[in-house]
């Protein structure tokens, strides 16, 4: 088939799998073994994905620590964490089904450390709870040191070698492709490699490209980190769920960005502003430092502003972990050690670390249910699910992080629902089933890869994605409100229309970077827009999405998810489920710790 | 303070980056291009900080990246002679030069700039069956203990992020590259051989006991001293000899 300037391949497969993060890995391990044929797309080599860059551990009520330790409480914690826009069906399964999910990637090699009895070690993380919220900090964190997030996807490649699942490495997808009545049957993508293009088809096409932290200028994330699924599935007119949910980690390396894992304080770390203080027990009496992100993050944020930065420049604070003493942070925490002797010249044995409030996760997404469906609405606002089509990991929302992610739940998140994807496509997907592809859909998915070739002169991509980045950073930060936003939006419409003259340059076919770093940016971009808009609309203060002109929660109005759509920038309401499966609600209660 | 007092306050404005560059589409032959890149310590300026300015002045320079601290094992590149990431790698390294030349790792054969075909080091990552093998008593209500002093031989050795600076600055790997494992892929196929939760040792062992997979390694250590993670497969491989030796 030849499409413009484009000669494309065509290869058939039962499920396609985008992304080799650990969402992705954990449904191509549960698909390989069936027989199904199943292929993983990955734009990198998949061990480069960005879980690997998780450190303090995944978060579960496996009862090592504490033999005591109930999946409810963790239930509660996280709902209380989501400050309660998270899905309690999705978070009672994510909760109760954890430990299985667990005990199967040690099954599988996963090097964990352990306690003294050969249990898996657990340790204290933020926002975790006893007794729902009344029975003190919990430790509920598994870990293997602080580099479980390598361990987790090291061992998730190797299991899919172990099962021969088939991999499409350094092939960068570029849209959906739909069948005549709108099911998606197949990607368009092309090989990094050799450029040449290729429509993969299949039954169930899984989206699991992670997170878009590179839509802000200072972000703990890889720069393979650019929204790729969220652009795919916006330009086919679907909606992206409560993308105003941005999570700014406490302590990213000032400087640099590099995440300082929430585990420092987990293992009795503390947070100390330009006077020597410990200010977090001034905002968060019980839990401290060890107070929910978005909390601990609005009150360094709170320090800097009162002039009790530190530096020249007054703009960070300082995380101190050198009372842990050497022997425990050279076992302990590792490579926050190394990380920080090499980006900040600090060795945390000594002196403390200088950190400040870094862009980490998105909690918003493409709506999904359980299974890992994507879903949209209808006229009505009922759910649809969109045939053909599944996300899971930081790309979907499910939503089991609501307006707030608890540290430790993304790996959990990647695991059990990158297998709940994988057995429902088990179930409902038969081999060899035949579908036909569009033409006009196969043809608006290369659309972009034949205008970039036409391109003789425009815009440059490096300069509009810092620009981007920029708006977003200045604008759609820790703290927002309208009149900032609204600026933020006219620039961010100006960006958009430059974006329409992007020039590629280098029209070379093998390992072209620049045509990498285009699409990539207008993935990004796609986040941008549905984030601003989703921002300027939820009027009220909500885990990560504080706003100063409305600084409450107002339940009455906002106990909901948004969702963007692409076409005018609307942004409407959809329903959090607020019915769990087999434990009574948490009804919302005001959060403090 | 984010400048070391051993490498910092240099006066060094610019640093000319000669990268190696190399398309098949259209060169011939390899060749070095040099790039004038603004120096700019405030914010710790690393290698790769420097490889994507030089990609803003011409964008068809070409290398692999993504997470940028150190942990995906991307970017490995051979600096001044010298493999490691260019992500955790400070250019004020090269403030007294002023020059850093940067070509793709050694051994491999190119395909474009400083990408390299990583297909032969993958190919001796999978033939030593990186993957722990035992299905006895699987309980899936619980995982499997193991001690502390047990979980302990694997430190050193599972933290591998498959980079390739060891076994592409190893002179018996560049001459044996299809029957030599060498040290990345060694480093792995003793860390399941110490993993006690693993029941293939012995299995494990013969499948590596031929004239080459182990014993082309003649110490040269290369793969220690470049290693950006501070592992140490020599000792790892010595390791894997003592245990050959056992078995006879």
């Amino acid at each position: 088939m030849k499409i413009g300037k484009i000669e494309l391949t065509q290869k058939d497969f039962d499920v396609l799998i985008i992304g080799g993060g650990g969402s992705g890995l954990r449904a191509s391990l549960e698909i390989s073994k069936t027989g199904l044929n199943v292929a993983v797309v990955s734009k990198v080599f998949p061990t480069r994905s960005h879980t690997v860059a998780a450190q303090g551990g995944i978060t579960c009520a496996i009862a090592s620590a504490d033999p005591n330790d109930d999946w409810r409480w963790h239930m509660f914690d996280t709902i209380k964490g989501s400050d309660y826009i998270g899905d309690q069906n999705a978070i009672e399964y994510m909760c109760s089904e954890g430990p299985e999910a667990v005990f199967e990637l040690e099954h599988l090699g996963l090097p964990f450390s352990r306690f003294e009895n050969g249990r898996i070690y657990q340790r204290p993380f933020g926002g975790q709870s006893k007794e729902f919220g009344e029975g003190g900090q919990a430790a509920r964190t598994c870990a293997a040191a602080d580099r479980t997030g390598h361990a987790l996807l090291h061992t998730l490649y190797q299991a899919n070698l172990k099962e021969g699942t088939k991999f499409f490495n350094e092939w960068f997808a570029v849209d959906l492709v739909k069948d005549a009545k709108g099911n998606v049957n197949g990607v368009s993508c092309f090989d990094m490699e050799t450029g040449e293009v290729s429509i993969l088809k299949a039954n169930a096409v899984v989206l699991a490209t992670g997170g878009a932290g590179q839509v802000y200028e200072q972000n703990t994330t890889s720069l393979i980190c650019t929204g790729d699924g969220l652009g795919m599935v916006s330009r086919s007119e679907l909606p992206l769920q409560d993308m105003e949910m941005w999570q700014f980690h406490p302590t990213g390396l000032y400087g640099n960005g590099s995440l300082m894992t929430e585990g420092c304080r987990g293992e009795g770390g503390y947070l100390i502003n330009s006077e020597g203080d410990r200010f977090m027990p001034n905002y968060a009496p019980k839990a401290k430092d060890l107070a929910s992100r978005d909390v601990v993050s609005r009150c360094i944020v709170q320090e800097i502003l009162a002039g009790r930065g530190c530096g020249d420049k007054k703009d960070h604070v300082l995380l101190k972990i050198d009372h842990l003493g050497a022997d425990a942070i050279k076992q302990k925490l590792p490579e926050i050690r190394e990380i920080s002797m090499t980006f900040a010249n600090v060795d945390p044995i000594k002196e403390p670390i200088p950190v400040v409030p870094t862009c980490h996760y998105m909690m918003g997404g493409i709506p999904t249910n359980v299974n890992g469906q994507v879903l949209k609405t209808d006229d009505l606002g009922k759910d649809i699910v969109v045939g053909g089509l599944y996300s899971i990991g930081e790309a979907a929302n499910v939503s089991v992080h609501g307006a707030n992610r608890l540290g430790g739940n993304s790996l959990l998140d990647l695991v059990v629902f990158g297998r709940a994807a994988g057995r429902h496509i088990n179930e409902s997907i038969t081999k060899n089933e035949e579908s036909i592809l569009d033409r006009d859909s196969v043809e608006n998915s290369v659309e972009i890869l034949n205008r970039l070739l036409e391109s003789k002169k425009g815009e440059n991509v490096f300069d509009l994605r810092k620009k981007m980045q920029n708006v977003m950073q200045t604008y759609f930060g820790v703290y927002r409100n309208e009149k900032l936003m609204q600026e933020g939006i006219n620039k961010l419409q100006e960006i958009n229309r430059l974006s329409k003259d992007i020039h590629l340059r280098d029209k070379s076919n093998q390992f072209n970077s620049e045509r990498v770093e285009i699409l990539e940016f207008l993935n990004l971009l796609e986040t941008a827009n549905a984030t601003a808009y989703s921002a300027l609309e939820r009027k009220e203060s909500r885990g990560a999405h504080a706003r100063e002109d409305f600084p409450n929660r107002d339940d009455n109005n906002w106990l909901c998810h948004s969702l963007y759509q692409k076409n005018g920038n609307k942004v409407s309401k959809r329903d959090v489920n607020l019915k769990p499966i087999s434990v009574d609600a948490f009804k919302p209660k005001a959060r403090v710790y | 303070m984010l400048l070391n007092p051993k490498l910092g306050f240099t006066k060094m404005k610019n640093l000319i980056l000669s990268l190696y560059r190399y398309d098949p589409e259209k060169d011939a032959k390899p060749y070095m291009a040099d790039y004038k890149i603004p120096f700019n310590n405030d914010k710790g300026m690393m290698v790769i900080d420097a490889i994507r300015a030089a990609q803003e002045i011409d964008p068809t320079i070409t290398f692999r990246r993504s997470c940028s601290q150190g942990v995906c094992g991307s970017d490995g590149v051979n600096m001044n002679g010298q493999n490691g990431l260019a992500c955790i790698s400070s250019v004020a390294n090269y403030a007294n030069s002023g020059r850093l030349e940067i070509r793709p790792l050694p051994g491999l054969p190119v395909i474009k700039d400083l990408i390299v075909d990583m297909k032969p080091f993958y190919e001796q990552y999978e033939k030593i069956k990186p993957f722990l093998d035992n299905n006895e008593n699987i309980d899936t209500g619980h995982e499997r203990y193991q001690s502390p002093e047990e979980r302990q031989k694997l430190d050193g050795l599972y933290e591998c992020v498959l980079c390739a600076c060891c076994s592409t600055s190893c002179p018996s790997f560049w001459w044996n590259p299809e029957k030599f494992v060498g040290p990345a892929a060694l480093l792995q196929a003793y860390r399941f051989i110490a993993d006690t939760r693993d029941k293939q040792k012995i299995k494990r062992l013969k499948e590596l006991n031929d004239a080459f997979s182990v014993y082309r390694c003649h110490g040269i250590m290369n793969c220690t001293s470049v290693c950006p993670k501070g592992l140490n497969p020599s000792k790892a491989i010595n390791e894997i000899k003592k245990e050959l030796r056992k078995i006879g």
